[in-house]
């Protein structure tokens, strides 16, 4: 398939947009990209994209961040080979358990630190974003009030762009991608 | 419109019939004398196992008296030795002198023998100490069994009553934020509420006993306790008395009973009157009536959460407690309504209640069970950290007599919750959630347990026949009485302006 070119459909309202997908995917077009200016709801699901996994990592970063405080502070306050258990107010420091409510405040802090950071920084990798990122948008459009479908060209090209024009289109537009 | 299904009533009326057979039981069972007591005590010391703390402690203070004794002999013999020592010494410095010597010998026997009387008094002492206070320990050891039937019931009893009034605050915040997603469930709220009434009777008439001195579940009522030179009186509690007396306590369970009764019923016959109206009239009365009743509620459960619970510790106070009180039931409460709203949707009763709906709810146990672990932890974390000798003893004696239902609770509605719950999918799936359900509904019983046992019956807990048989009767007739409601009127509000909205309800 040596093709680069796809068919750039605009739309200028989310309801024809959600339309055009629902009769994109069942002519069996590929949709290599939607861009809207805004999110809309169950775009994702009309696509088929699978559900995200964030969430999963911020479960994994949130139990990590718990172990960490629990591991610094045991080192600090507890371990008698390292760390410094001294009597700090008569508070017992023989054992972790001892004192531990006093490190629940820093325990649910590190493990909601860990869960949220990591997480945003996992999403900006997975999603390709950091500052001096070179802007994707291919219409300017589409973050004000347009919407774009991207759609790869295989075959007859005058009859895809022709469905296109029947799903309410306000443009249709063949571009070559390099 | 539901049909109330012959098996749940059966089940519901053997639960209760089995309850009132072992609440029976219980009060048949506790001891009547302090000769019983005397008994018990007998057969437990005989027996000497572990368990038995109030035994072992008394041994040790017994134990201790002793030692007492000892010390005094042991101080007697050293003064002895040193007038000894010092006798010889003098002996070396005037060796001649030996009527200093002989009178100092003389001397220093009868210091010698007046220290050993001394210790001797004292060990006599000890002893009638001893005696004095196996009476008093077992009349202590009395007051606690006799208690202890009738705090099962007190805890079964305001616990589902406390549910029922949460179903109501809910349902009171689902009609004053005007939920979308909620219309669809308020008959079924309004049917767990309708046990409030049944309910808050059975726990009135349970303070008016607490009041008429058929138990001692409020140590403030005891007699005598607010009279100097009293051999009860107690300066404490004296001093709260402008607060703690039974009258003024009474009144202020008569008005608060009442209120939410009232808010209950004009709430519910608002919202059939505005099935049959044609404008929505009636939907905005209950709108502005549950907005006031909220104002009303949580300055009245502030209160009532000292009067019913905390002031069984009469010594003790705590600021949040109203806040960990309220915690603790609304879990419950929504707890209760999301069971009741999967029993009705899995015999077809809820068609319109989706997934979206059992989620929603699920959400609100996942989150009410974190608020009710926030506030468990502050007031325990604020109090074990300041370590301020009188009001630590509620800790102390929870964490050391109640180890198993104190960390159990804290177990049963966090850990379990948090794991189970925090799963979007899971929180969709009927045998989760009623798993998750269970373990929360049993941690917050024991909450309350937690909550009224060590003032009440001490060292002497165990959930045994009165407890399980209480729990099983009111929950017999909750049953009985919630699906009873829910028999009278249809399901689904048919003009409720967001009915339409909750039908559609999805997430």
């Amino acid at each position: 398939m040596s093709s680069t070119k796809v068919i750039h459909a605009l739309y200028n309202d989310d309801d024809i947009l959600m339309d055009a997908v629902h009769k994109t995917r069942a002519a069996h077009h590929h949709i290599e990209e939607v861009f809207t200016p805004f999110p809309v709801h169950g775009l994702d699901k009309a696509m088929g994209l699978p559900p995200t996994r964030l969430a999963i990592c911020a479960f994994i970063y949130g139990c990590y961040g718990l172990c960490f405080a629990t591991w610094m502070m045991w080192n600090i306050m507890i371990n008698p080979d390292g760390g410094w258990p001294q009597d700090i107010g008569g508070k017992p420091s023989f054992s972790y358990l001892q004192n531990m409510p006093a490190f629940i405040p820093v325990m649910f802090e590190m493990t909601v630190f860990h869960a949220a950071h990591l997480m945003v920084i996992t999403f900006y990798m997975r999603s390709r974003l950091w500052p001096f990122k070179k802007a994707e948008n291919p219409d300017v459009r589409t973050t004000d009030d347009h919407f774009l479908m991207e759609v790869s060209v295989n075959g007859n090209e005058d009859e895809l762009v022709k469905f296109f024009q029947g799903t309410g289109a306000v443009e249709v537009k063949v571009i070559d991608k390099h | 419109m539901y049909t109330f299904s012959s098996k749940l009533k059966t089940f519901s009326f053997v639960l209760m019939l089995v309850g009132i057979l072992g609440i029976g039981y219980g009060f048949l069972t506790a001891p009547k004398t302090i000769q019983d007591v005397e008994k018990i005590l007998k057969e437990e010391e005989a027996h000497h196992e572990g368990g038995h703390e109030a035994a072992a402690a008394h041994h040790e203070a017994t134990a201790e008296s002793h030692e007492a004794a000892e010390t005094h002999e042991a101080a007697a013999e050293t003064t002895v030795d040193s007038t000894t020592v010092k006798h010889e010494e003098a002996v070396a410095a005037t060796t001649h002198d030996t009527i200093a010597k002989d009178s100092a010998a003389v001397a220093a026997v009868p210091a010698a023998e007046a220290h050993t009387e001394k210790a001797e008094a004292h060990a006599e002492k000890a002893d009638a100490h001893e005696a004095h206070d196996t009476k008093e320990h077992a009349e202590h050891v009395l007051h606690q069994l006799q208690n202890k039937p009738w705090a099962a019931l007190y805890v079964a009893c305001i616990f589902l009553m406390l549910i029922s009034l949460g179903a109501l605050a809910f349902y009171a915040i689902q009609q004053a934020a005007q939920a979308g997603w909620s219309p669809i469930l308020f008959r079924v709220m309004q049917g767990v509420a309708s046990y409030l009434l049944p309910g808050s009777i059975i726990f009135f008439l349970l303070l008016l006993a607490c009041g008429f001195h058929m138990n001692h579940l409020f140590s403030w009522m005891a007699e005598g306790i607010t009279v100097k030179g009293h051999e009860n009186y107690d300066a404490i509690i004296a001093g709260k008395s402008g607060y703690l007396n039974f009258p003024f306590w009474i009144i202020r369970a008569i008005l608060f009973l009442t209120v939410w009764n009232l808010y209950r019923h004009y709430s519910r016959k608002n919202c059939l009157a505005q099935d049959e109206s044609n404008d929505n009239t009636y939907y905005k009365k209950n709108f502005k009536m549950s907005a006031a009743f909220l104002v009303f509620f949580i300055v009245s459960e502030s209160i009532m959460s000292w009067d019913w619970i905390m002031s069984v510790d009469a010594h003790w106070f705590s600021t949040l407690f109203g806040w960990y009180v309220f915690a603790s039931f609304i879990v419950s409460a929504v707890t209760v309504i999301q069971m009741v709203t999967l029993y009705l949707k899995s015999k077809g009763y809820l068609e319109n209640v989706n997934t979206s709906h059992i989620h929603d709810l699920s959400k609100f146990m996942f989150g009410f069970s974190v608020f009710w672990t926030y506030l468990w932890f502050s007031q325990f974390m604020l109090i074990w950290y300041a370590n301020i000798p009188e009001e630590v003893t509620y800790f102390v004696t929870r964490i050391n007599v109640y180890t198993v239902t104190f960390w159990g609770a804290f177990v049963m509605n966090f850990i379990f919750p948090i794991l189970l719950l925090i799963n979007t999918d899971f929180k969709r799936i009927t045998w989760i959630i009623v798993m998750a359900g269970s373990i929360i509904l049993i941690g917050h019983y024991v909450d309350f347990f937690n909550m009224i046992m060590p003032g009440t019956v001490g060292d002497r807990w165990f959930i045994g026949i009165p407890e399980i048989s209480s729990l099983l009767f009111f929950i017999g007739l909750f049953i009985f009485v919630v699906f009873t409601t829910l028999t009278k009127v249809p399901l689904v509000p048919k003009r409720n302006p967001f009915i339409e909205e909750s039908k559609h309800f999805h997430y």
